[in-house]
């Protein structure tokens, strides 16, 4: 308790965490004794939720030590030995290593090409004066709020038809093109609050507009971009409907994909410890990133959401 | 700052706006026309047909199962979730045991803890978590029947996913699961900023705690909870519902389609059973129910706030 809190990512924290570091007036012994059941209460069901978060979590890495029999017999056993087979058979019998790599391509790509792109037009949404810039802008951002599945329909035959059904760069492109609403929203504003007078003085010295921004107001805009990249990875890595309904071939599966079609066919001839084994592969990553750069990510999405 | 300014924009613009274009606005344009065709999707013939496809889906009984369904999500699951994350996030910013001169108010111990922990499903695929759901509600062998046999509930085995009347409020109890450690996150943010002079002069006022959070707390954060509410909506609607139906519930949509949520029916119209236009259909109603809960929630939201 006493190192310093690091709670929420906003700084402005009305100093309360400086002047708490008053141990000693902990002891429950003081005479203010008001709502001790209500302290136990609450502490009880914030342990509760802490435990029903973990306990899952925990149950899964367990689980993927086990072997088949006891998976079944008894859920809750530790496993008798740990069956590091079960990691090794995800990883190459069942593919999990191409599903990984997929899932690595496909987001690096779009990772890229999202930061790239969506920097472009927020650049210049923010920053120009020209007919239309208004319209383009709510022409981003609307799609925010309209629901995926109803594009979804012709979008499967507008990429059939360009060839790019099935393939690693087509999802790329996709993926790029839905996650530029956010991308853009969220840049623009960012783009508005850094100041001009570096980028004039750049513009005066010679630098052309495609110079000034990136040597200037990219390296500037670091932070913003640091945050809508932790958004668009996790949105990214995490993505489901569109790789299901765009990406049908076996080989080009990503991780979410790969996993599922497995636990649903049971094609890889029932073995639930394996299909653990690759669950728990598929959520470590994320998890360890998450736990290192808890702030940057909490910051990033919350950012998202507060808008 | 003139000089090649038009060339510049348009070379900027023209790469992400017509990505964007190509696969979002133009899909999006597309689907209203098609859902007034009878396109399979299989073929590229089609004609016209009016309304026949929205004359159609007004008959159709699974239609109206899974707006009833879709309704509920969007409904209750906001409700809980964010009932159950400010209640949380309370405790965590404000509930703590007040302290000799300690400050005026303070979360609990252990907060920034609880916050970390509390996100973990946040940085999980929605789909990852529902496979992992799926196997935890195995009748047999899943770790939730087991728990209850092990504290001596041999005779409560629900079948959980694979019955009617339960399928639906497992699935729904998965997406709050998931979503509720970003919402405590969330108004944590909120709650940090608002100055503790406030809290304390409520506390002179001799308020306790529950006076404080619904006087106070929930006043001040109100915007957050509006724009939260809206957000886990169009997510209980959209993304979120269809991996968690299409992964968990075996079947169409589950035993009887008693979990088949509108998205869930828009994907096996068009990609299962080849009836791309009047998946369409579906789906522009479900955008009409989307913008109509988002436009209702505003509204509400609104009048609440002027009463403080």
């Amino acid at each position: 308790m006493k190192t310093t809190e690091t709670t929420a990512p906003v700084p402005a924290e009305s100093g309360t965490p400086v002047t708490k570091i008053d141990v000693s007036a902990k002891k429950p012994g003081g005479k203010k004794k008001e709502g001790t059941t209500l302290n136990v209460f609450s502490h009880g069901i914030l342990i509760i939720w802490a435990f029903m978060v973990v306990m899952p979590l925990l149950w899964a890495v367990m689980t993927s030590f086990k072997d088949d029999a006891s998976i079944f017999g008894s859920p809750w056993s530790l496993p008798d030995k740990l069956h590091f087979s079960n990691w090794a058979r995800a990883w190459t019998e069942a593919n999990m290593s191409d599903y990984f790599l997929n899932t690595v391509l496909v987001v690096g790509g779009s990772l890229i090409g999202t930061l790239v792109l969506g920097s472009m037009a927020a650049y210049v949404l923010a920053r120009f004066d020209f007919p239309g810039n208004r319209f383009i802008y709510y022409l981003f951002i609307g799609g925010m709020s309209f629901p995926i599945m109803l594009a979804l329909v012709p979008l499967f035959y507008v990429v059939n038809n360009m060839g790019l059904l099935n393939t690693i760069h087509g999802l790329i492109l996709v993926y790029i093109a839905y996650s530029l609403p956010f991308t853009v929203f969220f840049l623009t504003a960012f783009f508005r609050t850094l100041p001009t007078s570096v980028a004039e003085a750049a513009f005066v010295d010679g630098a052309s507009h495609s110079r000034t921004f990136f040597q200037i107001m990219l390296p500037m805009a670091k932070p913003g971009l640091v945050s809508v990249g932790i958004f668009n990875f996790l949105g990214q890595w995490n993505q489901y409907m569109l790789p299901t309904v765009l990406n049908t071939d076996p080989e080009k599966r990503v991780l979410t994909q790969g996993l599922v079609q497995l636990a649903v066919s049971q094609g890889y001839k029932g073995d639930w410890s394996g299909l653990f084994a690759g669950l728990v592969m598929a959520m470590l990553p994320v998890l360890a990133a998450y736990i290192v750069f808890q702030r940057q990510v909490v910051a990033g999405l919350t950012a998202g959401a507060l808008k | 700052m003139q000089h090649g300014k038009y060339r510049f924009i348009v070379g900027f613009l023209a790469v992400p706006l017509g990505l964007y274009g190509l696969f979002v606005v133009w899909p999006f344009i597309q689907s209203i026309y098609y859902s007034f065709t009878d396109w399979t999707g299989l073929s590229p013939e089609f004609k016209m047909v009016g309304f026949d496809n929205y004359e159609r889906m007004l008959d159709d009984d699974i239609f109206w199962k899974s707006l009833q369904h879709s309704l509920l999500f969007a409904l209750l699951l906001p409700l809980v979730t964010l009932s159950f994350a400010l209640f949380l996030a309370f405790m965590i910013n404000v509930g703590g045991r007040r302290r000799k001169g300690g400050p005026a108010i303070s979360g609990v111990r252990g907060s920034s803890f609880y916050k970390i922990v509390y996100f973990f499903p946040q940085v999980l695929s929605i789909a990852i978590v529902a496979l992992l759901f799926a196997f935890a509600y195995n009748p047999d062998s899943g770790a939730i029947n087991s728990i209850l046999r092990g504290v001596g509930l041999d005779s409560i085995q629900p079948l959980w996913l694979g019955d009617p009347n339960l399928a639906l409020w497992a699935v729904m109890a998965v997406i709050v699961w998931s979503t509720v450690g970003f919402f405590v996150v969330l108004f944590s943010a909120g709650m940090a900023s608002i100055p503790a002079d406030l809290y304390e002069a409520a506390l002179l006022d001799g308020a306790g705690r529950a006076t404080t959070f619904f006087r106070v707390t929930l006043p001040l954060l109100w915007d957050t909870v509006q724009s939260g509410w809206v957000y886990m909506g169009i997510l209980a609607l959209g993304a979120e519902s269809f991996a968690v139906v299409h992964i968990m519930t075996t079947g169409p949509g589950g035993p009887d389609y008693s979990t088949t949520v509108m998205v869930l029916y828009v994907y096996q119209k068009a990609f299962r059973d080849g009836q791309a236009a009047y998946a369409t259909t579906i789906g522009v109603a479900l955008l009409i129910v989307t913008l109509a809960f988002a436009a209702v929630v505003m509204r509400l939201g609104r009048r609440e706030r002027l009463e403080f």
